[in-house]
């Protein structure tokens, strides 16, 4: 606990960090955000960091093109370790695709003011992450081309898919957040896509907008049903996001490996996803209000409490490695004793000792006040979470898979090029995608920030 | 007189703030007028009451929606492996509901959140890409800082001239006459 710290959540501090910036109106807030869409030149920045993002972009698809050629012995993989990379990154990238329906949702129905700046780009995130997520169970298959045998489909052999397995659940689960997270989001859209349309300087845009917009006019009738629509889906998303990383954490749970069969997963798995989640919302905010000069929107209270729930989630996943831990040992079942020394001990043990030092110990720091409102430092410690809950899918993954119940089905993982080249594609092509949707679409739901000039106004 | 009606929609106020609109809506409610819309760049807070209008579908279509993918979904799955193709799988019995809750779950939230969305666009009837309150000028600042009462020609106590009057006692920003084409 750092000295000189104001009371917390007084009057006092919430005037000296308000969740918009002073002196704004219904039309400044609406100038301000379609700005940056519609008549900002696109500065030099953006070309590079587009660029660059394109370049791993086409990393991707070369690396996955040429996973298609040769097939999966490419990649690190071998018997036992079937499922190195491609189910790690799998787990990192839906994780981190639970922050933005968790803002957007679970803060609505909360009803908390700050969500209203970052829900958008949060949102957006969401779907890429979920984009990204998704390559890799595709591509994992081998042969990706064969993907639609995992739907419910009237073949001519009579068969169904296995609607005992995890797996399958798996399948229905992403496929409806996906589904469920880009309506949410459109939804939220279609006022702003009509403020573009009616403010578009062009009439390309003005049509390319207009039509997206669907022609909504703002009618009390229109908004009535809207409100009513986006508050419930609030309500089904809030379950779903919740469920999602506890089906995710049942593809674990369910098999008997030694580290994986444990009833803890599902909640500890859905802490970790919103704790990097919202890492990730941190590494995207902050140089998002930098580039675009949107301090007065995104405030250091929403970089604050951003860090707060990090903070308060970090936690959980502590509780959750410490009872994981715990139980392994208190079991006494010597395949799961094994494990833990293997974790502490093993060929891969640094690995766990840097997912400690990463979600554990170095997250403690945001305890201080100081360090909460250091930008900088929030983005090295949004960087170290991310890469800490990356440690952590490798951990659970590869030494359960290398160390599991003989030693002669023992073996080791090494990912090879076509690995990185892939994981560090998806993370270029997560990027190249929000380059494009700041370039394009309002990073920040302007109707939403009009409603909280109203209501600061009110104040 | 009566060829110029037929190509008049309504008579549009424009204001600056929600509450000099919600207080048009009760003077106009008050006057009489039933057949009119309100459009405001954000949902104003108060004003769908000030307009009278009640609950609507939206919650019973996403209900009906939930209801379908749920049972849908969950009798899919028994069929599949009851009726269809029994299996047995490590001695489990053919309906091994438990296992069937994950997939009838998401089906309930896709089948809830589709109709809630679906139903909502439809019940507003959009997309309509044209609508005679876009051939007013000014109103491309309903959807940035500007509130808006439309009057229609459709309500019986509908009079050009006295209307466009009405509304000017309420001070408006602007009053302007939506033509129908």
């Amino acid at each position: 606990m750092s000295a000189g710290q104001p009371p917390i959540d007084s009057p006092e501090i919430r005037r000296l960090t308000p969740v918009l910036g002073p002196g704004y109106t219904f039309g400044s807030v609406t100038d301000k955000i379609s700005s940056i869409v519609l008549t900002r030149p696109t500065s030099f920045g953006w070309y590079i960091g587009f660029a660059l993002s394109f370049g791993f972009t086409a990393l991707m698809t070369i690396a996955i093109g040429w996973l298609v050629i040769k097939g999966t012995g490419i990649w690190g993989i071998n018997i036992p370790i079937g499922w190195g990379f491609a189910i790690v990154n799998f787990v990192w990238w839906i994780g981190i695709g639970h922050a933005g329906t968790l803002i957007s949702a679970i803060l609505f129905l909360l009803n908390q003011k700050w969500r209203t700046s970052i829900n958008r780009f949060a949102e957006a995130m969401t779907l890429f992450a979920v984009a990204c997520a998704g390559i890799f169970p595709l591509i994992h298959t081998g042969r990706p081309w064969m993907a639609f045998y995992m739907l419910p489909y009237p073949s001519t052999m009579g068969l169904w898919p296995q609607f005992r397995s995890p797996l399958i659940w798996d399948v229905f689960a992403v496929s409806t957040y996906a589904t469920v997270s880009l309506l949410f989001w459109f939804v939220g859209l279609i006022p702003d896509l009509a403020t573009l349309r009616d403010h578009a300087t062009t009439k390309t845009k003005q049509i390319l907008y207009g039509m997206l917009a669907l022609g909504w006019r703002g009618s009390v009738r229109h908004w009535h049903r809207y409100q009513s629509t986006y508050l419930l889906l609030a309500g089904l998303a809030t379950p779903l996001v919740l469920s999602v990383h506890t089906v995710v954490s049942f593809d674990f749970a369910v098999a008997i490996v030694p580290g994986w069969h444990t009833t803890i997963f599902p909640p500890y798995f859905v802490a970790g996803a919103i704790y990097s989640g919202f890492a990730m919302v941190l590494s995207i905010a902050i140089p998002l209000r930098k580039a675009y000069g949107l301090e007065d929107f995104i405030t250091m209270r929403h970089l604050d409490n951003m860090a707060k729930v990090m903070l308060a989630t970090g936690l959980i996943v502590a509780y959750g490695y410490f009872f994981e831990f715990f139980m392994s040992l208190y079991s006494g079942n010597k395949f799961d004793v094994f494990l833990v020394q293997q974790r502490l001990h093993g060929p891969y043990s640094h690995f766990y000792f840097a997912l400690i030092l990463c979600n554990i110990l170095l997250p403690q720091s945001l305890w201080a006040y100081k360090l909460r409102h250091s930008v900088a430092f929030l983005f090295i410690m949004s960087l170290v979470v991310n890469t800490g809950m990356w440690l952590e899918r490798f951990v659970i993954v590869v030494i359960s898979l290398t160390r599991d119940f003989t030693p002669s089905a023992w073996g080791r993982y090494q990912p090879t090029f076509w690995d990185w080249a892939t994981f560090s594609g998806t993370i270029g092509f997560f990027v190249m995608l929000l380059f494009l949707f700041v370039r394009v679409l309002p990073a920040i739901s302007i109707a939403e920030m009009r409603e909280l000039v109203a209501e600061t106004s009110e104040d | 007189m009566e060829h110029h009606r037929s190509h008049i929609y309504g008579v549009m106020a424009e204001f600056d703030t929600p509450e000099q609109l919600i207080h048009a809506v009760e003077k106009a409610r008050a006057a009489g007028y039933r057949r009119m819309d309100a459009y405001t760049p954000f949902p104003v807070e108060g004003l769908a009451h000030a307009m009278g209008l009640k609950r609507n579908m939206v919650p019973f279509i996403t209900l009906l929606g939930g209801l379908a993918g749920g049972l849908g979904g969950f009798y899919f799955q028994y069929w599949a492996n009851v009726v269809s193709f029994p299996q047995n799988i490590g001695g489990r019995p053919f309906n091994s509901w438990p296992a069937f809750i994950p997939v009838t779950f998401e089906l309930t939230v896709l089948g809830a959140a589709l109709c809630a969305v679906f139903g909502m666009l439809a019940l507003n009837r959009l997309p309509q890409p044209h609508h005679p309150v876009f051939n007013v000028k000014r109103f491309v600042h309903a959807t940035s800082d500007r509130f808006y009462l439309c009057i229609e020609a459709r309500d019986p106590n509908f009079h050009i001239a006295e209307t466009a009057r009405f509304l000017q006692g309420l001070h408006p920003h602007h009053v302007s006459e939506v033509v129908d084409d």
